[in-house]
């Protein structure tokens, strides 16, 4: 990468909509794609006279999360009115965590496979729970027509992850998120589906650089409207070119402007400026007098934290550990999710060859899943099927060459590695047949032989064409060595 | 705290609300009567008081996650000063 005059610096805020059955503060469903203002309720439509009560569900599910992030839980939390008017906010305030989050100071863990970047610790500044507000639906093509509302999302829980500003790129930025979704989706406390807005993420982003070795900072802005990874990844990369562009143009810096927003325009590939971001105590936050604040005691995180599964950072672990696969193995199939992972372990386990599983699993078996467009529960070969696949091949019951034929015919035909290989006639070469065959191919190819000798290893391939023309469950590499030697003694 | 003209213009421009002069200052003066009186509090001696975060002493009341019916979407809208069949209608919102 080349060297750039600046330091970008990053922080993200991750919005999470949990996965519970009901709201937040009332029973209304919380299911995607139903038909506009048909999951609304007195409460999540702020009507008054109502009274919020939180759902224990979303509460569980934030301090699941909250731990697996490595996050203190303090004893005592409480909620608060942030207030805005915005037509998708009903009430005129979002309930959200102001002084006393349910959760602060953790941290999560990237690295990358490819190496590109140091491994590094992300910190989490705090993680707390909130209600999300409805959806404004606006027709462009009905010019200045009136802006629709449908309050269905109102009052969704979801989990406000905020993390410092610990990122250095665009690529640690997209690396926190991937591993953030792997985490959630572990601990399957959010389907985090982007398309849906399940899984939000906002920006922050401003460079650090120096002039006339003087350390300076940039005015921070907030990028929104990110609707993918790789949307993350571009608006960050678009922003720091932009405000070097502009630190150069006006040389303003941090604090001598007020925080800017701005919004992703993926089509276009820029940012745009939107509304200065109002200063926090605009939002005049104040306890919210409605809902009860929740204590969480020790023995209650130390129970949730026993009870949390298996996390992606300590199965890659034993992965490398236990079963001797090196990081970029492990990371592939810890990234394809716990399914792939326990079909993995499955025929590992069962062929007692972990790598060489690794490889059918990682190759052949991740390409018909991703071909088909199937999950690995769908998928034709049983993890115990593949192990006798693997074990075939390492008794050399099936040549390595031909292990590829016998996975399609166990797939194609729904059968084990045995019955495939008996329907494709493959048999095991006995040692001294090979060899006879390899003389016989030399001896009638003189000027073959003379090649060899006279230093042109590769026309040998010739003799190893002919070898699997005549049978073809010969193993090319040992044809090869074998004439070779032959060759050279003749 | 002295509640100035500039608190309440700030004030009124957060909660979308228009006030014509009379009202402004009337606010004024209002608003600071009100803030006055809270301020008296200020005179309370609360060295050592750990600050009260709710004025209930009752925690952790919580509903179990099941879904309940919801209002048929006609009734929801019918109080709504426009609305079509669908949705709540309000003067076009755009960008963010």
């Amino acid at each position: 990468m080349p060297e750039q005059p600046y330091t970008t610096v990053i922080g993200l805020e991750v919005h999470v909509q949990l996965a519970t059955q009901s709201k937040l503060f009332c029973r209304c469903s919380t299911q995607f794609g139903a038909e506009p203002n048909t999951q609304t309720c007195p409460v999540c439509t702020g009507l008054p006279g109502t009274l919020p009560v939180m759902n224990a569900h979303a509460f569980e599910l934030s301090l699941q999360t909250a731990i697996a992030l490595n996050c203190d839980i303090p004893g005592f939390t409480k909620w608060d009115r942030k207030q805005y008017y915005y037509p998708d906010l009903p009430k005129g305030y979002q309930i959200s965590q102001f002084d006393l989050p349910m959760s602060d100071d953790g941290y999560l863990e990237i690295a990358d496979p490819k190496d590109r970047f140091e491994p590094k610790r992300v910190r989490i500044l705090r993680a707390h729970l909130e209600e999300d507000a409805g959806k404004s639906v606006h027709d462009e093509a009905a010019g200045k027509a009136d802006s629709e509302i449908d309050l269905n999302r109102t009052g969704t829980p979801l989990l406000e992850i905020v993390s410092e500003p610990d990122m250095r790129s665009s690529l640690e930025a997209r690396a926190f998120l991937q591993e953030l979704k792997l985490l959630l989706t572990y601990i399957g406390v959010s389907d985090c589906n982007m398309q849906e807005g399940s899984l939000r993420v906002d920006a922050n982003v401003n460079l650090h650089l120096e002039k006339d070795s003087e350390k300076v900072a940039t005015p921070i802005v907030e990028i929104k409207n990110m609707n993918s990874f790789r949307a993350v990844e571009r608006a960050i990369d678009y922003e720091a070119k932009r405000q070097y562009d502009e630190w150069q143009e006006t040389g303003r810096r941090l604090g001598e402007s007020p925080k800017q927003t701005r919004g992703w325009d993926d089509a276009a590939g820029v940012t745009r400026g939107q509304r200065s971001k109002e200063e926090s105590s605009d939002y005049r936050y104040f306890p919210d007098p409605d809902l009860m604040p929740v204590t969480t005691t020790a023995e209650q995180v130390e129970a949730v934290r026993a009870a949390l599964p298996e996390l992606p950072a300590g199965l890659r672990q034993r992965l490398g550990d236990d079963y001797s696969l090196g990081h970029y193995d492990a990371d592939v199939l810890v990234n394809q999710g716990r399914p792939v992972v326990d079909y993995y372990l499955t025929a590992a386990d069962a062929s007692g060859d972990p790598k060489l599983t690794c490889n059918w699993v990682t190759q052949e078996v991740l390409r018909e899943l991703k071909d088909k467009e199937i999950t690995i529960e769908q998928f034709g070969v049983s993890a115990e099927r593949l192990a006798g696949l693997v074990k075939g091949i390492d008794s050399g019951a099936i040549p390595g060459p031909r292990g590829r034929e016998v996975f399609t015919t166990m797939l194609a035909d729904d059968c084990d590695a045995q019955e495939a290989t008996s329907k494709l006639g493959i048999e095991q070469v006995d040692e001294s047949e090979l060899v006879a065959l390899c003389q016989k191919l030399v001896d009638a190819n003189p000027k073959i032989v003379a090649d060899v000798k006279a230093g042109k290893q590769q026309a040998v391939g010739a003799l190893i064409g002919q070898a699997k023309a005549q049978n073809p469950n010969v193993d090319p590499g040992r044809v090869r060595e074998i004439c070779l030697e032959l060759a050279q003694q003749s | 705290m002295a509640i100035t003209r500039e608190t309440v213009e700030k004030v009124a421009l957060l909660a979308r609300l228009k006030l014509s002069e009379t009202e402004l200052e009337k606010m004024t003066e209002q608003m600071g009567q009100i803030v006055g009186y809270v301020d008296q509090l200020s005179e309370v001696d609360t060295e050592g008081v750990e600050p009260m975060a709710h004025a209930v002493e009752v925690t952790n009341v919580f509903a179990e996650d099941v879904v309940a019916e919801s209002l048929p979407r006609e009734q929801a809208l019918s109080n709504a000063p426009s609305s079509n069949e669908r949705g709540y209608l309000v003067p076009a919102v755009l960008g963010d």
